[in-house]
């Protein structure tokens, strides 16, 4: 139907996610309508759009959050979600967050593997808040990793961070997606940030897939399309 | 500073006094923690210092207000000859009792109130309308029902707490930051690992607020029931001593209820610590 469908069908058949008509609406103000979205493993999309505009409703019904009132969403049984906020839980040390969820004698031990991994090895007794705003949202990564999710869904995870600790950010997550290769799909306002980490920027609007870009190509051009699409730019003017 | 520095003559007068100020405005910010930790002991040390000066000097009389020492000598013989002890001993159970029994049945109350829906539509409006009435004034009824023995102490004790707990205890889960609870549906937990990893722990400060309170209550409706028609326990203590005008077990046994008033919200704050260490408003660091 749309162009990103047809480049997800030249990939190898692995989806993490594989979304059909989906509709959702709340109360009488339909949100999404008519969507389609396929995201393969290891594969890193990015959703643009204005706010509003449905990004969050989406990542929601495929977390399975909320309702959906029409169309099919097969997703793995549990992925793990990232927010804007840590959500981490005050009264418990790091690792007991980063293993909240986790059964087993090892719990502890893969905690702390995945605290190593997002450069928080040494921090495993200490209180959520000691923690600065990127560390916090590190911490909230490992414990979103540590359930080796086939599908990562991360909904504005670095918006409240500052400029610098957001590109560290960037790099850790690229980092982690490729050792770890879940599906990822990334919410997000921010159109360098899609551009920096996405190999497939979708953009959304009216409730549906408007644009689909696959990356790697002039990243200038792609800006301008994209702003283009969002309604910031005219047309295929340079950034 | 720098400017006034720069500027000649006449103003370096000027700026001699604001120095000076300025040192008094030292010199009281650095009165330690330690030191203001000592003063606020000092100053009531210092009231009973005066009491008992005043008495001895026979400014007060024995039958209004006895001294300090006097109190403390009666407190020594009725603990080498006498029953306080043992009173003592009455009072605390009634009052361990009450509150178990109480805060069991307001806890467990706001458990139910506190996660369903369904709870909170039976049982809530009768809470809060049994509540309105001042439970003191329910003591003649209580007589009616269970006399004047252990029962009626016991009763009023842990009608007293209930209501505290209750209350805070579904406050408390009410309370719980509703995107967290979102977090353990991501997370998988399941509803007792919910309730146990996030509900629990968030409703806590709530809860040990609700113990405070009722610690107080507690108190006070263990004091009304003693004085009224018990064989034993300070209060009885008390009332038998107007009988005889000993004023100096009276006012004994009024420090006595304040020392375990004290020490029983000391209890309180220690476990605030202990358990919040986590909470920025509690937690005395890790």
């Amino acid at each position: 139907m749309s162009v990103h469908e047809a480049a997800a069908a030249q990939r190898p058949a692995d989806p993490a996610v594989i979304v059909n008509g989906l509709r959702r609406a709340y109360g009488d103000r339909t949100v999404i309508q008519g969507l389609d979205l396929r995201i393969e493993r290891g594969e890193f999309v990015a959703l643009l759009g204005e706010s509003g505009c449905g990004k969050t409703t989406l990542l929601r019904a495929l977390a399975g959050l909320d309702p959906i009132q029409g169309g099919r969403i097969i997703v793995p049984k549990r992925p793990a979600v990232v927010f804007q906020e840590h959500r981490l839980l005050p009264w418990d040390s790091l690792w007991r967050n980063v293993a909240l969820g986790l059964d087993g004698p090892d719990a502890r031990a893969r905690a702390a593997a995945a605290l190593a991994e997002v450069g928080l090895g040494d921090r495993l007794d200490d209180w959520p808040r000691n923690l600065s705003g990127g560390q916090a949202q590190r911490v909230a990564l490992a414990r979103a990793l540590v359930q080796q999710p086939q599908l990562l869904l991360l909904d504005e995870p670095f918006a409240a961070l500052d400029a610098l600790t957001r590109i560290r950010m960037h790099a850790l997550v690229r980092e982690l997606v490729a050792t770890h290769r879940p599906g990822v799909l990334l919410v997000t306002h921010d159109v360098d940030e899609a551009i920096a980490l996405a190999d497939r920027i979708l953009v959304m609007r009216g409730g549906r897939i408007a644009f689909a870009h696959r990356a790697h190509r002039d990243g200038l051009v792609a800006r301008g399309d994209l702003l283009a699409e969002l309604g910031v730019l005219a047309a295929h003017a340079p950034a | 500073m720098s400017n006034i520095d720069q500027t000649a003559g006449p103003i370096e007068l000027a700026q001699a006094t604001t120095d000076g100020h300025l040192n008094g405005a030292d010199r009281r910010h650095a009165i330690g923690p330690a030191t203001l930790q000592a003063l606020s002991w000092l100053a009531p040390a210092l009231l009973v210092v005066i009491w008992e000066a005043l008495a001895q000097g026979g400014y007060l009389s024995p039958q209004v207000l006895p001294a300090p020492s006097k109190i403390l000598r009666t407190a020594y013989k009725l603990t080498t000859q006498g029953t306080l002890l043992n009173d003592l001993g009455v009072s605390l159970l009634r009052a361990t009792a009450g509150f178990a029994i109480g805060g069991a049945i307001g806890f467990v109350l706001g458990l139910l109130v506190g996660f369903s829906r369904l709870a909170e539509a039976l049982i809530d409006r009768s809470i809060q309308m049994i509540r309105a009435i001042p439970f003191l004034a329910v003591l003649p009824l209580v007589i009616v029902w269970l006399g004047v023995g252990e029962a009626e102490k016991v009763f009023l004790v842990a009608l007293g707490v209930t209501f505290p707990i209750y209350i805070n205890t579904t406050l408390g889960i009410r309370q719980v930051d509703p995107k967290l609870i979102e977090l353990a549906r991501v997370q998988g937990l399941s509803p007792l690992a919910l309730i146990r990893r996030i509900i629990l722990p968030g409703a806590l400060p709530s809860i040990l607020t609700g113990v405070r309170y009722a610690l107080a209550t507690a108190w006070l409706a263990l004091v009304v029931a003693e004085t009224i028609g018990a064989q034993s326990g300070l209060g009885f203590l008390a009332m038998d001593a107007r009988e005889f005008l000993r004023t100096d077990v009276i006012v004994l046994t009024i420090v006595i209820y304040a020392l375990i008033g004290v020490l029983a919200d000391l209890i309180a704050r220690w476990l605030e610590r202990r358990l919040l260490a986590w909470h920025p408003n509690y937690g005395a660091g890790r």
